[in-house]
């Protein structure tokens, strides 16, 4: 072996092993990187009591309420699977709307009913045109009333 | 007809090699953003749900690429001139690291400019977010353990050190909107599925992605210039240069 190929190899298996170990790091740590909890994982009792955190998942379609004093919200957050009922008092983002993403930050109450005091909005990855988005829902309608005759 | 490559990896012979290449990626950079801008403000589509705004993504996404994809190539040439000893590739990757450090900033930025209006916050510390960030760091580590080095050869080991160990940050940062609930979205464009935006607002990114190229190789060829001449000041070379000009 040349002096260089022996440098090469040393260098080589020094970044294979910080590469093995920062992936065993990343495996540790997996359950404390997450952003947000899912209603699933809160369900599960996954989420910390007592202490803030986030939940995150789709407005319910429907949820949305408006309180009286016209600042205060109520929605309930899906994943499909499991809801948690949020309540929160501000300004919501302009993204936020029902069937969208939403990740709130707060404390889940006694009575089950997550009082958030900050809530964003989590857009999805596609981009289009406002027609190419309708062209779809009109043909997703149609799919779901061929399905159901 | 066979090139004999190592007669570029002498300085000499590379600082005149770039000097013919600097205009000829300066002239593609200056063109392709001005199409690229174009399609970009004018030919591509408003986004469905978030209008206009969706437009910063023209330089966002492209800067976040460049900052990932300068650090690796610059790992890489920090690397080769740790473990062959050649000069240049050392002095290219010392180049890079400006360039990189300004795109990972752009990044940053736009994405704040762009996540306060759409998401509701201007920072958060999710994986994705984070991750940008200790890139961001790792560059400038880079540059000051190589500027606090007074013989540049040893400035060029340090700095290889750094830059290699700071490489596994990469698949972190592109994978972290997979391994982790972020707020940060999914990628849009990705090597194994279909791209999940407008033909025309995916041009004008790829235009912009391209012109970010153009304008680093430019930019990253100047420095490494620079860098030689100051390198190889007391050289024959650099001497009988100084006398042409003068």
């Amino acid at each position: 072996m040349k002096p260089r190929h022996k440098k090469l190899a040393i260098i080589a298996s020094g970044v294979t092993a910080l590469g093995v170990a920062s992936i065993l790091v990343l495996n540790a740590f997996q359950s404390n990187l997450v952003f947000f909890f899912s209603p699933s994982q809160v369900a599960a009792k996954e989420a910390p009591i007592g202490k803030s955190f986030r939940i995150g998942g789709l407005v319910e379609e429907g949820s949305v309420r408006r309180q009286s004093d016209g600042v205060t919200v109520n929605f309930v957050v899906t994943d499909t699977a499991k809801v948690i009922p949020v309540v929160y008092t501000g300004i919501l983002p302009d993204l936020f709307k029902e069937g969208k993403g939403v990740v709130a930050q707060g404390k889940l109450a006694n009575d089950g009913v997550f009082r958030a005091d900050e809530v964003l909005a989590k857009h999805d990855e596609n981009y289009m045109p406002p027609e190419a988005a309708s062209a779809l829902e009109q043909a997703d309608k149609a799919r779901k009333t061929v399905l159901m005759q | 007809m066979a090139i004999n490559w190592f007669k570029y990896s002498s300085p000499a012979s590379f600082y005149f090699l770039a000097g013919k290449m600097i205009p000829l990626f300066s002239i593609a950079a200056t063109v392709l953003f001005g199409v690229g801008l174009y399609i970009g403000f004018f030919v591509a589509p408003s986004d469905f749900q978030q209008g206009e705004a969706y437009r910063i993504i023209f330089i966002h996404v492209p800067a976040a690429w460049m900052s990932m994809f300068l650090y690796v190539v610059m790992a890489a040439w920090a690397g080769i001139g740790l473990a062959f000893n050649t000069r240049l590739s050392s002095m290219i990757a010392t180049a890079i690291a400006p360039t990189g450090a300004m795109f990972t900033f752009l990044a940053l930025w736009t994405g704040a400019l762009w996540g306060k209006p759409m998401w509701g916050a201007w920072w958060v510390w999710d994986a994705r977010l984070t991750s940008e960030l200790i890139l961001l760091f790792l560059y400038i580590g880079f540059m000051s353990l190589q500027a606090a080095i007074d013989d540049p050869r040893r400035a060029d080991k340090a700095g290889a050190m750094i830059a290699l160990v700071g490489v596994v940050n990469i698949p972190i940062i592109y994978f972290s909107v997979k391994w982790w609930n972020t707020l940060h979205q999914g990628a849009s464009v990705s090597l194994t599925q279909s791209p999940k935006m407008a033909t025309t607002m995916l041009t004008g990114m790829l235009i912009m992605s391209l012109a970010c190229w153009m304008y680093a190789i430019a930019v990253v060829l100047i420095r490494t210039r620079t860098i030689i001449l100051e390198r190889e000041r007391h050289t024959v070379w650099v001497g009988e240069l100084q006398g042409a000009t003068r």
